[in-house]
């Protein structure tokens, strides 16, 4: 076993001294740091994985052949369960709390720093990919760090969120693409409400696809919380993003304020609303649909990044997922070895490349593959983690952050808003009092 | 001195702890099943308990909160109103549907069958139907009402919240309706004709028949189901998070779907499990009410309400 294990860390420590001159500076110090690295799986290791579901099948596919190649490498027996996504974070809490359960939890955003004290240190492994990848995004490390350089999750990556639009439809309302600014875009689905053919925003409690209100927000320079933790969410700030939302939400299809996540796929697909956010999965599904409609649709479809702030920063919210080793694993050398061989480029790239870059990668090393622009319609979703702001923004992220994402508090306020059942002030208001039962002390 | 065996036979002959052996694997299951998880509930709800780490006791701190928590609020106010919109229209169409199907139709046993579907449907699966049924784009009835030029825009049955309460309601009420209905007909079946035939002689006409003899007799039943039914849709969950999620600006969340993404998906265990506390003292009223109410009324041994 050792040997086929020595070998293969010489493979890649060739393949690495090759393609050193990727990011800079990776040539210089890059053997020397890999030749620190090195784990010695356990004997007669088994690991048990969960994961959530599949959105599109290219990732399970190659998700478990890339699985299959580490077992018949190592030779350790790695189990994969895959639940739907929102059932892996309770399940994942419930691991931690009780000290057993899978050995690794891919789970969503900020878990990693909810139980910290029960997960495995893991800081050699992100060094060891982030010097050899180009090193990490900052949404990556500050979703993967707990404390000064303390990684307790390697991040997997993030489902990437984008503008999705039909080409034909904006070019009939006079817009050459989606315009990068706020205003722009305003006028933009101005037109396409004027042209029939309107955008469509998820307004309901979709725990996914509400996110896009996190980045109205921003863009307004409205922020839940302050650096020290402050709910200041009740600001002029906010109040302007919820003007704008009102404005916006009068362009949207009917129907949005009880949109889950996958109304818009549904609504888009059958031609309903001609622009939306959302991950890949609707150029995905056109584009490996049999029915010629979709392949005729597939054309069409085009992405966008989101307008930039007012500030000219691009912050936006998209989904990320954590790979957490619980301590309480009998195999923490067998789990992370998992982890580091599911991330090498080998095995990565080609996962990414399956699902047509569903996972947006947390290295920047990741971001010269060639797929990445060989279809230029799934470029936008390359720099997802790039942009990527965290949810706990401006303030740290733990308990308050997650409850009071989970509790919807700022879709809510920008649904309330939106629709006029509050006023701007008021949505304001009421967002403020909720956020601050969860980030009082 | 007795020997170990005589010892048992003895023991076993003793009625009392025969007894006690006997209720043994009944209180077991119960303590294990019931009771450890209802008092180890209400006492998180007394904590700041987050999943994955364990709180300390904050006294009424969760249930001060909610009390001042407009979320919380409007999730009691919906609860109630749902229960109650459901309850009594589940019962009013559950009662008559029963009263139909004892009369002698003909494919009786069929159509009794037929009846007790939506009941056997899992929950979450009608929802999903429901959600098709209800969808702001390719709803079922929003397309042929459109078809027939009835409407000219679709129907926006989960999104305006009012709307979006009595769309919920209605899938509520159609999967609630045979349980109420097939329980009053085995009610209904053990009156006797004779009771009817004195009537008759006595020339009542048939809403007297229905006044004074089907109902006081039918009584008992209809606390009983009606109890299950107000539980039920008191604890309703399922319909709501399927099509819903609580939403449109929370105007469909109950206390029980709210309780669930406070303590599961937003991690505050205290708090949700307050929050479904707080539901006890409304059930436990409903039950009262059942039995105090409807099922010692004098008039049902003959006698009169004072």
């Amino acid at each position: 076993m050792s040997k086929i294990k020595r070998r293969d860390f010489l493979k890649v420590t060739a393949g690495v001294a090759a393609s050193g001159a990727l990011g800079a500076g990776t040539g210089l110090f890059a053997p020397d740091a890999f030749a620190q690295y090195k784990v010695t799986p356990e004997k007669g290791a088994k690991l048990r994985v969960l994961r959530w579901k599949r959105f599109v099948q290219g990732d399970e596919d190659v998700w478990a052949a890339n699985t299959k190649k580490f077992t018949a490498m190592t030779g350790i027996d790695v189990r994969v369960d895959a639940e739907g996504w929102e059932d892996v974070r309770p399940k994942a809490a419930v691991a931690a709390n009780v000290g057993s359960g899978p050995d690794i939890i891919i789970s969503t955003m900020e878990d990693a720093h909810q139980y910290p004290e029960k997960l495995l240190d893991v800081t050699d492994v992100a060094n060891y990919l982030g010097k050899k990848y180009g090193g990490w995004y900052p949404a990556a490390e500050a979703y993967g760090t707990h404390g000064k350089n303390k990684w307790v999750a390697i991040m997997m990556g993030a489902a990437g969120n984008a503008i999705v639009y039909r080409d034909s439809h904006v070019k009939a309302a006079g817009f050459d693409a989606v315009p990068k600014d706020l205003a722009g875009f305003l006028k933009l689905c101005q037109a396409l409400k004027a042209k029939g053919t309107p955008a469509g925003f998820a307004l309901g409690n979709a725990t996914g696809d509400s996110s896009w209100t996190h980045w109205l927000v921003w863009a307004h320079g409205g922020k839940l919380v302050d650096a020290k933790n402050n709910v200041v969410i009740n600001s002029p700030e906010t109040v302007a993003a919820l003007e704008y939302a009102k404005q916006l939400y009068e362009t949207f299809v009917p129907g949005t304020l009880s949109w889950l996540d996958p109304n818009n796929n549904k609504a888009f697909l059958d031609g309903q609303i001609s622009l939306t956010a959302n991950g890949i999965s609707v150029y995905y599904a056109a584009k490996t649909s049999p029915d010629p409609k979709l392949q005729e649709m597939t054309k069409d479809i085009q992405h966008a990044n989101f307008p930039i702030g007012l500030d000219g920063k691009q912050r936006e919210l998209v989904l990320v997922f954590p790979m957490m080793i619980f301590k309480y694993t009998k195999f923490p050398n067998a789990a992370k070895e998992y982890l580091r061989f599911m991330m090498e480029r080998e095995q990565y790239v080609p996962w990414q490349e399956a699902s047509i870059g569903y996972v947006c990668h947390p290295l920047a090393g990741y971001e010269s593959s060639p797929f990445w622009t060989a279809d230029p319609k799934v470029t936008p979703y390359r720099d997802c983690m790039k942009i990527m702001t965290p949810n706990g923004f401006a303030g740290d992220m733990g308990y308050a952050s997650a409850a009071a994402t989970a509790d919807f508090i700022i879709p809510n306020m920008v649904a309330e808003a939106g629709s006029g059942s509050k006023t701007p002030k008021e949505a304001a208001e009421r967002a403020q009092k909720r956020a601050e039962r969860y980030y009082k002390v | 001195m007795p020997t170990p065996h005589t010892a048992l036979t003895r023991a076993l002959d003793n009625r009392n702890v025969l007894a006690a052996l006997f209720l043994l694997p009944a209180a077991v299951l119960l303590l294990l099943f019931l009771t450890y998880p209802l008092g180890l509930g209400t006492w998180l709800g007394f904590t700041d308990t987050k999943i994955g780490r364990d709180g300390v006791f904050i006294g009424l701190d969760n249930y001060e909160y909610l009390w001042g928590d407009a979320v919380a609020q409007l999730a009691l106010f919906n609860t109630l109103f749902y229960t109650f919109v459901a309850s009594v229209i589940k019962f009013v169409l559950g009662l008559w549907l029963a009263l139909l199907l004892n009369k002698h139709l003909p494919f009786k046993a069929l159509l009794r069958a037929v009846v007790l579907l939506p009941f056997i449907v899992p929950t979450a699966l009608s929802a999903i139907a429901f959600w098709w049924i209800y969808d702001s784009q390719f709803s079922i009835i929003s397309w042929s009402l459109m078809r027939m030029g009835v409407i000219n825009t679709y129907i926006d049955f989960l999104g305006e919240p009012w709307l979006a309460r009595f769309s919920t309601i209605a899938a509520n009420i159609w999967r609630g309706v045979p349980f109420v209905a097939i329980c009053l007909l085995a009610g209904l079946q053990t009156i006797s004709p004779s009771y009817y035939e004195a009537a008759s002689l006595d020339g009542a006409s048939d809403w007297q028949k229905f006044r004074y003899v089907t109902l006081p007799l039918l009584t008992p039943i209809i606390a009983v189901v009606m109890t299950f039914s107000v539980l039920f849709t008191f604890t309703d969950f399922q319909l709501i998070y399927v099509l819903t999620r609580g939403g449109p600006l929370n105007s469909t969340h109950l206390m029980a779907t709210l309780s669930f993404q406070r303590a599961i998906s937003g991690g505050s265990l205290g708090e949700g499990a307050a929050l479904a506390t707080a539901m006890v003292p409304f059930l436990l009223a409903a039950i009262m009410f059942s039995y105090f109410g409807l099922q010692r009324r004098a008039w049902q041994q003959g006698g009169t309400d004072k």
